[in-house]
């Protein structure tokens, strides 16, 4: 698996850090539901997910579109400007 | 039909035409006291176990694909019973018992081999840690012998004792810890739930679970829609999607692990040998083959096959614990979906709804579990109360806070176990 970095182009696997989902966090600073719910509980789609994705050459946080059955890499964007 | 050696003698010498397939395949009955979706290992031990030791037989277990065609044909097949923490221990204790009566109550060959696990250390505050663990193991009523470097040489000579990375300073020995043929414990349960009148449909796939005024009724699947007092989940990598037809979101993210097998070679490894440092562990499988594995790729998968660099990490490890390694060719390698929790340990429990249980989360620890997930699971469904060994894997603890268990040590959060 190959990723596409904005900055650096398609690289390898390797040079990644695979973060998790990419959800929004709650606004809340209380602990709750929403919290619970952002720390643990996950679609865990079969299909298309939208995952973060550390690029660790260049530090950019990446929001990677991809496929999680097939393993095809749609897309990804800097998480700082909205991710892909 | 009952197995028997004089039953092998008399086929063998009659051409192997005796033989009959050893469960039916019935259509699913429009309505059932249970119905288990999923046909692998711990939703087939599952119905064993509510027949056996509940006298619940009006029950289903539907199998989208062929019964045992997931996780439970994809591991590497080692049994243990070497936790540390309160809850998995006496689970998982719990559990070898189970798999040390197995054969004979189920009169069938699944070929539980207690050859011996050692997990090798290499470092002071690794053996201090091995140690520990060791203690638990003891306290908790199993077996832990712990080796030094000779003694570990004594019992694996092929080793490379003197890598300068990682020496070997010793290893923690359990010998009741083995393997057993991965296939043959799905078959058994099967064949032996079959026996006391469970109903297991293959090819049956859930596509929705019927919930009304908060309590299940049944389920819809390719064949037809089934009703059900109660419903069980059992689907390891896929239930997320099982629970979202119940508008459950589950604390699980499906992962890939890599396993590999060598070509057949002359008996050489007679234990299972945990080399931590290197994510690895290795054993011999009765063919012949060495059958190896890895750490997880680390990204969400449902791919059932992994990506080159993990490949790559595990051959260096396999050189750089036993070079020798390097003279057998793989032969092939593939990938199970692993229902990875945040803390690393399972779940059976209850859920927001009645009369659905959920038993999933098993990371990559679910084959040595299949006899007590089974047993513990149909405990619950049976008595709607936790078997007291699993009474800690409960769905909420991820919420509360409290009892989690984190065998690594690493957090409860997901991507680090």
């Amino acid at each position: 698996m190959r990723l596409p970095c904005p900055h650096c182009g398609v690289r390898d696997r390797r040079e990644f850090t695979y973060q998790g989902a990419a959800l929004a966090r709650p606004d809340s600073p209380d602990w709750g539901e929403a919290w619970d719910d952002y720390l643990h509980n996950r679609d865990n789609p079969a299909g298309e997910t939208r995952d973060l994705w550390y690029h660790d050459p260049c530090g950019t946080w990446l929001v990677v579109t991809r496929d999680t059955v097939s393993h095809a890499v749609h897309g990804a964007a800097p998480a700082a400007e909205g991710g892909a | 039909m009952a197995y028997s050696g004089w039953r092998i003698i008399r086929e063998a010498l009659t051409g192997n035409t005796g033989w009959a397939p050893v469960w039916r395949d019935p259509d699913p009955k429009p309505a059932y006291d249970i119905v288990i979706i999923g046909g692998g290992g711990h939703g087939l031990a599952t119905a064993y176990y509510l027949a056996r030791e509940h006298g619940l037989t009006n029950v289903a277990v539907l199998e989208k694909g062929y019964l045992g065609g997931g996780n439970v044909g994809r591991n590497t097949t080692i049994v243990r019973a070497n936790y540390f923490l309160p809850g998995n221990s006496e689970f998982y204790s719990h559990s070898l018992k189970l798999w040390e009566g197995l054969e004979r109550e189920l009169n069938y060959n699944v070929m539980h081999s207690q050859r011996g696990l050692i997990n090798l250390f290499h470092s002071d505050g690794q053996r201090d840690a091995f140690v520990r663990r060791g203690n638990a193991m003891i306290n908790q009523g199993d077996d832990a012998i712990l080796l030094d470097r000779e003694g570990v040489r004594r019992h694996l000579p092929y080793l490379a004792f003197d890598n300068a990375r990682f020496p070997i300073h010793g290893g923690l020995y359990h010998p009741r810890g083995g393997t057993a043929r991965h296939d043959a414990v799905a078959w058994g349960y099967a064949r032996a739930a079959d026996r006391r009148g469970v109903d297991l449909v293959q090819n049956c796939e859930v596509t929705g679970i019927d919930v009304e005024g908060g309590r299940v009724t049944g389920v819809q699947t390719t064949r037809g829609a089934i009703r059900a007092k109660k419903v069980a989940i059992v689907a390891a990598g896929r239930s997320s999607q099982v629970a979202a037809m119940a508008g459950l979101r589950l604390p699980v993210e499906s992962h890939v692990l890599q396993a590999f097998v060598t070509e057949g070679l002359k008996p050489v490894i007679d234990h299972v040998v945990s080399f931590g440092m290197g994510h690895f562990y290795i054993s011999q499988s009765d063919k012949g083959g060495l059958v190896f594995g890895g750490d997880l790729d680390f990204y969400a998968s449902y791919a059932a096959r992994g990506n080159l660099p993990m490949v790559e990490h595990v051959m260096e490890a396999a050189m750089t614990l036993m070079p020798a390694i390097g003279k057998a060719k793989v032969l092939r390698s593939w990938g199970g979906i692993m229902d990875m929790t945040p803390d690393g340990s399972p779940i059976i429990d209850k859920t927001g709804i009645e009369g659905l249980y959920l038993d999933c989360g098993w990371c990559y620890g679910g084959f040595k579990a299949v006899p007590a997930s089974g047993f513990a699971l149909a405990h619950l469904v049976a008595q709607d109360r936790p078997h007291e060994s699993a009474a800690a894997f409960r769905l909420d603890r991820f919420r509360t806070g409290r009892g989690l268990m984190d065998e690594e040590g690493t957090g409860a959060q997901h991507n680090l176990h």
